[in-house]
């Protein structure tokens, strides 16, 4: 049974690349622009992991990690955020809504690989 | 890397979407009380750039939208507000990004310094502590020249589960760096009945032998390093050649201990999670929902169109030929060939509605160019656009840009005037320019308006004069006179600005317009302003025409321009001697042009009280057209000539009929260019 991620980002660029990154680690993709079309694309299926962009219309992606984490289909989903250099508010916001880990930008595959593989090997 | 390149052209085209969205919205930005979640829009644009632009090594454009995130923060955030001058810096910074962009599309850098003296304003604003992006922090991985062993106690709290972290994946990384020796403290571990699934109840402490430094061993616990009491030290250090093959083999064994005892212990709580929650059926099948949009290479649709054009024609073949094949004899097959008619229709339709476009991909131009033009020209003016999301064929949208840019430059420099000369003539100090295009009767309408000076018809008539483009003692209407600024040659700005001077006149946009199968008109209010109609169909692909014969030729004429047909009465028809002849039209008299004459066709009926009369419409003009025989109304797939042939003055294009013969398509307007030079030289000769 192949693993399944979201990854939530209004940036098609961002998405293709994270998409076509996990791919290649046998995960199957979902892809969503924001928050609302995350939850909507779930519709309250469980995946395997969550990467999530933070910066994003409709439904921040804080926003999105608080509701998924009320949601007990994804109390314990991996749910990594794409943050900028360093930003150690953001940081601490998303860890306070429930985020497992982040990403630094820019993107990177070995990167997300390796921190993919530490939240949901 | 064919993989990164594909990545880089989905960056490319989405970061000229960012800007134009941008753009936009900075256009838009009410400077008083902008609004906030268009603040936080153009904030997302500069952010998704900047976050591309790092995957790509675009270190230029990653420099200087940092410096636009942090200033755009700022004004989400309410500490700076978007006064003009910021705003016009942020446009400025725009137009730099997409050079850089552009640039980067070709594998170029952009000119060295564009961004300077406007990012050195930004830096300003923003209060001129920013530094320029801080380069990425590259985790240096450099390995250090000696081994070290570590001691780490990792206590993690009850709740770092809720987190969505698994200790087991950890130490699983922990394994990846060294050689790693574990013990687990059960200490806390309840008994089964207290357990709760959704606690972390074990402690570890591990001893590490690694190459590592101790940042890296940190990093291994980044994510959790709140939620757990985490110690760690380096006990022992040794120059990298001193380790043995006996050591290693010892602390091999060590290993698999370890390894057997944590994995037993995350066993531990595995099973319990299904007790507390019964294993949800994970459905295999259970499909992914897939995006609902997708980018296709516009060559391939293209290729699309063409394709269901040739099926068209091919489907049209087929039912001219079998329409004899009664239905008695061949039931099926007739059926068969009537619903292969009705489904090739349907999927033409769906094939040009894969092509179609809102306008608003030309009409958002227009806002920078209108707020840029009138502040050049110390002009007040607002442009009120509507109708953004009328759709028609993208090969139509790409060439409308040039008209319309044209006559809005038009309006901005001749319609409306400065705001002190407005206010004399008693008008708003600011001038409006509407811009609204909508579908009427299967065409689309785009109207260009102003609230401006309207064409001066002394002045246009004097000019055209002067120029020698009408009679010095000819008597026009109001109408003609304003169709005059259609005339080539003619061009109404007295002074060549560097705005409508462009060596471009109304001529060329009436050309242009017509090139798309469109027209173009004016109403014209002198004092009060003027508007610009113009008509074009939804697409160039196919076209409704009327087949008609002219000898035994037949010619496909546009639908649009029929007006009506009629065969006149022998006393109706007015020979006049070196002109073309008239028909009265109840009263009115139309010239007519004989196609087999323009066309050099032998048998044809010359007599129009005999043949037909075909009444068209150019622009405002009307006139006949003698055809031998209406055949019959039919959609038509265009096909070019140009591309075969040299152009044909008065054919646009040609056709397959059903029976596989060609047929070629009038253009009106160049055959009432062709009648009226006809009419000219006869002039002329009698002079």
């Amino acid at each position: 049974m192949s693993k399944i991620a979201l990854t939530v980002d209004d940036s098609k660029t961002i998405r293709e690349m994270v998409s076509f990154t996990l791919k290649n680690e046998g995960f199957e993709v979902i892809e969503a622009e924001d928050g609302q079309h995350a939850i909507s694309v779930l519709g309250g299926r469980e995946v395997n992991l969550i990467i999530t962009d933070l910066n994003m219309p409709n439904m921040d992606g804080l926003e999105l990690i608080r509701n998924l984490r009320s949601n007990p289909s994804y109390k314990f989903t991996p749910i990594l955020m794409l943050t900028t250099e360093g930003d150690a508010t953001k940081k601490q916001q998303g860890k306070d809504a429930g985020a497992t880990g982040w990403i630094v930008k820019p993107f990177n595959p070995e990167k997300l690989i390796q921190v993919v593989n530490k939240v949901a090997a | 890397m064919d993989e990164l390149q594909r990545f880089k052209d989905t960056y490319i085209t989405e970061c000229f979407e960012l800007l134009e969205d941008m753009e936009e919205k900075l256009l838009n930005l009410d400077q008083g009380s902008p609004d906030n979640e268009d603040l936080n829009a153009i904030f997302r644009c500069a952010h998704s750039i900047k976050g591309g632009s790092g995957a790509f090594g675009f270190d230029r454009i990653t420099a200087f939208t940092h410096i636009l995130e942090e200033l755009l923060d700022a004004m989400r955030e309410g500490e700076l507000s978007p006064t003009r001058e910021v705003t016009d810096a942020l446009l400025q910074s725009v137009d730099i990004v997409r050079q850089m962009v552009v640039a980067a599309q070709s594998g170029q850098e952009a000119t060295e310094g564009i961004e300077d003296s406007v990012a050195n304003q930004l830096k300003q604003v923003v209060g001129g502590d920013s530094e320029s992006a801080s380069p990425k922090e590259e985790i240096v991985e450099e390995e250090s020249d000696e081994i070290s062993i570590f001691s780490i106690d990792f206590r993690p709290k009850e709740g770092l589960l809720i987190s969505g972290n698994e200790p087991t994946l950890i130490i699983n990384e922990l394994k990846t760096l060294g050689i790693l020796e574990c013990v687990v403290d059960i200490e806390k571990l309840p008994t089964i009945s207290k357990l709760n699934p959704e606690k972390c109840y074990l402690d570890w402490f591990f001893t590490l032998e690694t190459e590592k430094t101790i940042d890296d061993v940190k990093e291994v616990f980044e994510f959790v390093e709140d939620e757990c009491h985490l110690d760690i030290e380096k006990i022992a250090g040794f120059a990298k050649m001193v380790p043995t093959a006996e050591k290693a083999e010892s602390n091999e064994e060590k290993i698999q201990e370890a390894e057997d005892k944590s994995s037993d212990d995350s066993k531990v709580q595995a099973p319990n999670t299904n007790v507390v929650e019964p294993l949800k059926a994970v459905d295999d099948t259970a499909k992914v929902p897939v995006v609902t949009s997708i980018r296709v290479d516009i060559d391939k649709v293209d290729r699309l169109v063409n394709m269901v054009g040739e099926l068209v024609i091919t489907q049209a073949m087929i039912a001219a030929q079998s329409s004899d094949i009664s239905f008695e004899e061949h039931p099926r097959l007739v059926q068969g060939i009537n619903t292969l008619s009705q489904h090739t229709r349907e999927l033409q339709e769906a094939v040009m509605a894969v092509r179609m476009q809102p306008v608003k991909s030309v009409f958002s131009r227009m806002p920078r160019m209108v707020r840029d033009l009138s502040t050049q020209l110390k002009k007040d003016i607002r442009l009120e656009m509507s109708g953004e999301a009328t759709e028609l064929d993208r090969t139509v949208i790409e060439q409308l840009s040039d008209p319309l840019t044209h006559m809005i430059r038009n309006s901005v420099d001749h319609g409306i005037d400065t705001p002190e000369n407005r206010e004399a003539s008693g008008k708003p100090a600011q001038g409006v320019i509407k811009l609204s295009a909508e579908h009427a009767g299967g065409k689309i309408l785009l109207k260009i308006s102003d609230d401006g000076r309207g064409v001066d018809r002394e002045r246009v008539l004097q000019k055209a004069k002067d120029k020698g483009l009408v009679a010095s003692d000819a008597e026009l209407s109001n109408h003609e006179i304003d169709n005059l600024i259609f005339m080539p040659g003619f061009s109404t700005a007295e002074v060549v600005s560097n705005i409508s001077g462009r060596g471009v006149g109304m001529d060329v946009v009436k050309r242009n317009i017509e090139a798309l199968g469109g027209t173009i008109n004016i109403i014209n209010k002198p004092g009060e302003g003027s508007t610009f109609l113009v008509n074009l169909p939804l697409t160039l692909a196919i076209l409704d025409g009327m087949i008609v014969r002219v000898g035994r030729e037949k010619y496909i004429i546009p639908i649009g321009s029929i007006i009506e047909t009629l065969r006149p009465k022998n006393d109706e028809v007015r020979k006049i001697a070196d002109a073309n002849d008239l028909i009265n039209v109840r009263g009115d008299f139309v010239s007519i042009l004989y196609l087999h004459k323009v066309f050099s066709i032998q048998g044809a009926e010359k007599n129009p009280s005999k043949a037909l009369v075909v009444l068209v419409e150019s622009g405002m003009d009307k006139f006949g057209l003698v055809v031998d025989e209406l055949i019959g109304q039919q959609q038509v797939v265009i096909k070019s000539l140009e591309e075969n042939s040299d152009a044909v003055p008065g054919i646009s294009a040609a056709t397959i009929l059903g029976d596989g013969k060609v047929a070629l398509i009038l253009d009106i307007s160049k055959l009432q260019e062709l009648m009226g030079s006809v009419e000219n030289e006869k002039h002329e000769s009698v002079a």
